[in-house]
């Protein structure tokens, strides 16, 4: 699978997780609330001063990732040339890829672990007032585990298809896909009561 | 409860090989990623309460950095992005369809999915999804609606076919079809 971290690591990997995703929340609301373009100018700078920052294979990789954005920033820049507001459109496109960039930023310096520490550390509550957050984590771990396998067998079903059939696979292999995905469920289900369930895990 | 968590786990991963998986055609040969259909089983089939954590937990997943949504894309920067109202619609899509099948349990099984599906996958996504895009581009609700609604047909397609295969999965594995257990 294509990865969203970065391919080298940073300065920015070693800060606190939950300080950057505090700081990031900062950013978008006064991102939003700014409505003046040389504000937005000067943050999108600094955006794309901070993807130079830690060199060029990192750079590269950032405009990787907010490349997607690309097909609503033709549209805005269309639209308001069009309508001849191009201050507005300045500033709601500035905006845009300012707050997207920002938060792949964040995204791109941030281990998985660290991301997963910080959810349990906003579920504390949640376990003080007694209720089990182990159901919570097994879940994560089992999409992390199972999207991979699931994926698998969704694109053997489509072999299958292609190896019969001379037209693209139809929406008809969803329905044994779906079936593999429950039958998974109830193995691992079964797998877990046999070692005990969630009783046995330590919260 | 082993059961329960399993089922929305693997629905939630479920959903990510959906959106992943090479596209897949529609009836009249439209080709299109099934991850929004995949929201629509969340609720038909895991019922409104354990279908809306499954999406939850996938757009959990998303917000952490892992590349599940269509194409591949994921982490903080489509919360920001012009279609993160559709994200924040998902939970309450699967919801609301989720609703509408486990309360409505006359008749056939295809018929009620697929109506919760257009209400709860249609009606109330885009709802989400059209504030959103009207917010982050600085837009009308008209203008957003008028840029969104070339992608509804689709999606009434993929409602139909939500009906279709909650039944099929009903006489398939039947006890694992929460909204009617």
């Amino acid at each position: 699978m294509i990865s969203l971290t970065s391919p080298v690591r940073t300065r920015a990997h070693d800060w606190p997780a939950g300080l950057k995703l505090a700081a990031l929340c900062v950013a978008t609301v006064l991102l939003f609330k700014a409505q003046n373009l040389w504000v937005h100018a000067g943050a999108f700078a600094g955006m794309l001063a901070l993807y130079h920052l830690p060199g060029p294979v990192f750079f590269r990789a950032g405009l990787r990732a907010l490349k997607v954005l690309w097909p609503f920033v033709v549209m805005l820049a269309i639209y308001h040339l069009v309508t001849w507001t191009p201050y507005a459109g300045g500033v709601i496109l500035l905006r845009m890829v300012t707050a997207v960039g920002l938060a792949t930023l964040v995204t791109m310096t941030t281990q998985l672990s660290d991301l997963i520490a910080v959810v349990r550390w906003l579920a504390t509550p949640l376990r003080a007032v007694g209720l089990k957050t182990t159901y919570l984590e097994t879940a994560i771990a089992l999409v992390i585990r199972f999207t991979p396998v699931l994926l698998a067998k969704g694109t053997k079903l489509i072999d299958a298809w292609r190896a019969r059939s001379p037209r693209r696979p139809g929406w008809r292999i969803i329905l044994p896909f779906t079936v593999l995905a429950l039958d998974d469920a109830d193995h691992i289900a079964e797998a877990l009561r046999a070692r005990g369930g969630f009783d046995a895990m330590e919260t | 409860m082993e059961k329960n968590v399993t089922l929305i786990a693997l629905f939630a991963a479920l959903v990510a090989a959906l959106g992943l998986i090479p596209q897949i055609a529609l009836p009249f040969g439209v080709p299109i990623t099934a991850q929004s259909l995949g929201i629509m089983l969340c609720g038909t089939v895991l019922g409104a309460k354990r279908g809306a954590l499954s999406v939850l937990l996938f757009l959990l997943l998303v917000a952490l950095g892992l590349p599940l949504l269509a194409g591949g894309r994921g982490g903080l920067g489509v919360f920001t992005s012009p279609t993160a109202g559709f994200l924040v619609g998902f939970p309450i899509a699967a919801f609301v369809t989720g609703l509408i099948t486990e309360t409505w349990r006359k008749g056939s099984l295809a018929v009620s999915a697929g109506v919760a599906s257009v209400i709860g996958g249609i009606v109330v996504l885009y709802l989400f999804g059209i504030s959103g895009f009207a917010l982050v581009t600085g837009k009308t609700m008209g203008e957003a609606t008028v840029v969104m609604a070339a992608f509804i047909p689709g999606d009434i397609l993929k409602a139909a076919i939500a009906g279709m295969l909650t039944a099929a999965l009903a006489k398939a594995r039947p006890a694992s079809v929460l909204s009617r257990a």
